[in-house]
């Protein structure tokens, strides 16, 4: 057990410091610190609400995700069948779950940092009013876990190819979809000619139900597991598919 | 250490390694030769586990690679084929890595390393990324990190590939001293590496072990004496292969 952890630990720091040695990473932190704030106080409508909350915020996040997490992630597994690192990785005594989850927890840490920079809003939201924190810190909980099961889906999309692009777009469309099916616009169209049954078995795969209910304070176990979920069937996934790149 | 028994594997329709079999014990150098796609890597690769083996067995100090693979990982040093490295990382990351993911902790670690990049002469370079490196310190990179375990069982693909000739002589010097106490496998399109640093060598055609035995005996079987004249003699170029097809 220890064995296997040291594993995981020395994969996912090697991963964790990649990122920061390239500019990719600072580019990333910077261009998500500045689109989560500029949607937050515009489109958001952070001060036209008058209430003493991050919704403004968290609203935005799963669309500003769709397209950053992908972007973090999308290096993950195809850079290392582009330089040929993967055939030294699984080479060594490791197993192939190890190296899976090593990466995975690694930039995962990288999106929770940039989460926790975010800390500008919380103080400013409590330094103008008296907001709920436990609202807000429900709210990051479930901005990592949606943060984590993004990146699940890009892991496994990166997997697939060796071209860093091409596992980009895929993630992003396998995001989408996750959040179509709960889109309150799209949804309401479903409605008009699908049974109330149908509507709701469609939307319980939806990222969006399960946020909101974070975003509203609610520290649901359901939601816990739906996220895990995905998490975990897109890195079983992720590891189907390296084994099959090795069979051939 | 390593006994391969009728290892096959094929992908798709075509059979890369067909019914291989040999042994290497400790203290043998066995030098694999054989034209290019005759399924040199691929075999090492079996033996190594990357790729599984789609029949026949490989065994390295009695465990088998399928049943006991973490095990059997600990005891090789793998260079493969295109000595692949983390190219944004330095020299010496890159062997604290390797060292780590070995299980070499604290003062073993160090001293593993320090011993690795004096073997390897790569003193000159070690605070440089990898990406800014020649060719030949690439390949030593790589050479170290198969070293820096002093592994039982070493699997080389095309070692001094792309190397110039002061640096082949010098990986053929490693090659031939560790040897002494490890059981070596290289592959090599150089025939006269095979006479200097080889106890044994395989001759691998189209997936099949087309003649087994010590360079000298493999040698006298050409009637010029020369490894280049048997080795042709026995195996059938690409240029025939297009023709036949």
């Amino acid at each position: 057990m220890k064995a296997q952890w040291a594993g995981i630990r020395t994969i996912a720091k090697r991963e964790l410091a990649a990122y920061f040695e390239s500019p990719v990473a600072y580019v990333f932190l910077v261009i998500f610190l500045l689109l989560a704030g500029f949607f937050t106080f515009t489109f958001g409508g952070f001060f036209e609400r008058g209430e003493a909350s991050l919704a403004a915020f968290f609203n935005w996040l799963p669309w500003l995700f769709l397209f950053l997490v992908p972007a973090a992630g999308m290096r993950l597994w195809s850079e290392e069948r582009r330089l040929g690192t993967i055939e030294l990785l699984l080479t060594m005594p490791v197993a192939a779950w190890q190296a899976i989850v090593g990466k995975f927890l690694a930039s995962w840490l990288f999106l929770v940092v940039a989460l926790a920079l975010t800390f500008p809003m919380i103080a400013t939201v409590n330094w103008l009013g008296d907001p709920d924190n436990g609202v807000i810190v429900s709210g990051y909980v479930g901005a990592a876990l949606l943060a984590g099961a993004y990146l699940a889906i890009s892991c496994m999309t990166s997997a697939l190819t060796r071209n860093q692009v091409i596992a980009f777009i895929l993630a992003v469309v396998v995001c989408l979809l996750l959040i179509l099916v709960g889109f309150a616009p799209l949804t309401d169209l479903l409605a008009r000619w699908a049974s109330p049954w149908v509507v709701e078995s469609v939307t319980k795969f939806s990222v969006l139900t399960y946020y909101d209910g974070f975003q509203k304070g609610v520290l649901d176990s359901r939601g816990l597991l739906y996220f895990l979920s995905i998490m975990a069937y897109a890195l079983f996934v992720t590891g189907v598919v390296i084994r099959n790149h090795r069979t051939g | 250490m390593i006994k391969v028994e009728n290892l096959s594997r094929s992908f798709g329709p075509k059979l890369a390694v067909d019914g291989v079999s040999f042994e290497v014990a400790k203290g043998e150098v066995l030098g694999f030769l054989g034209p290019n796609g005759a399924g040199k890597s691929t075999t090492m690769r079996m033996i190594t586990g990357f790729i599984p083996p789609s029949a026949g067995k490989v065994s390295v100090c009695g465990l088998d690679v399928q049943d006991h693979p973490i095990e059997v990982k600990r005891r090789i040093g793998y260079l493969p084929e295109a000595a692949p490295s983390y190219t944004d990382m330095s020299v010496m990351s890159f062997l604290k890595f390797s060292a780590e993911m070995r299980g070499l902790e604290g003062d073993s670690r160090r001293s593993a390393i320090r011993r690795v990049v004096d073997l390897c002469h790569l003193e000159s370079v070690l605070a440089q990324t990898i990406d800014t490196l020649s060719k030949g310190f690439r390949h030593r990179t790589c050479l170290a990190q198969a070293l820096i375990h002093d592994p039982e069982v070493l699997i080389l693909d095309e070692p001094t590939d792309g190397l110039d000739p002061n640096q082949k002589h010098e990986v053929r010097t490693l090659i031939r001293q560790m040897g002494e106490n490890k059981a070596i496998i290289f592959s090599t399109h150089i025939l006269e590496e095979v006479e200097a640093a080889c106890t044994r060598a395989i001759i691998i055609d189209r997936g099949r072990i087309v003649a087994n035995g010590t360079p000298r005996e493999l040698m006298a079987r050409a009637s010029t004496g020369r490894l280049e004249d048997f080795f042709r003699s026995i195996t059938r170029s690409d240029v025939h292969k297009e023709a036949a097809a």
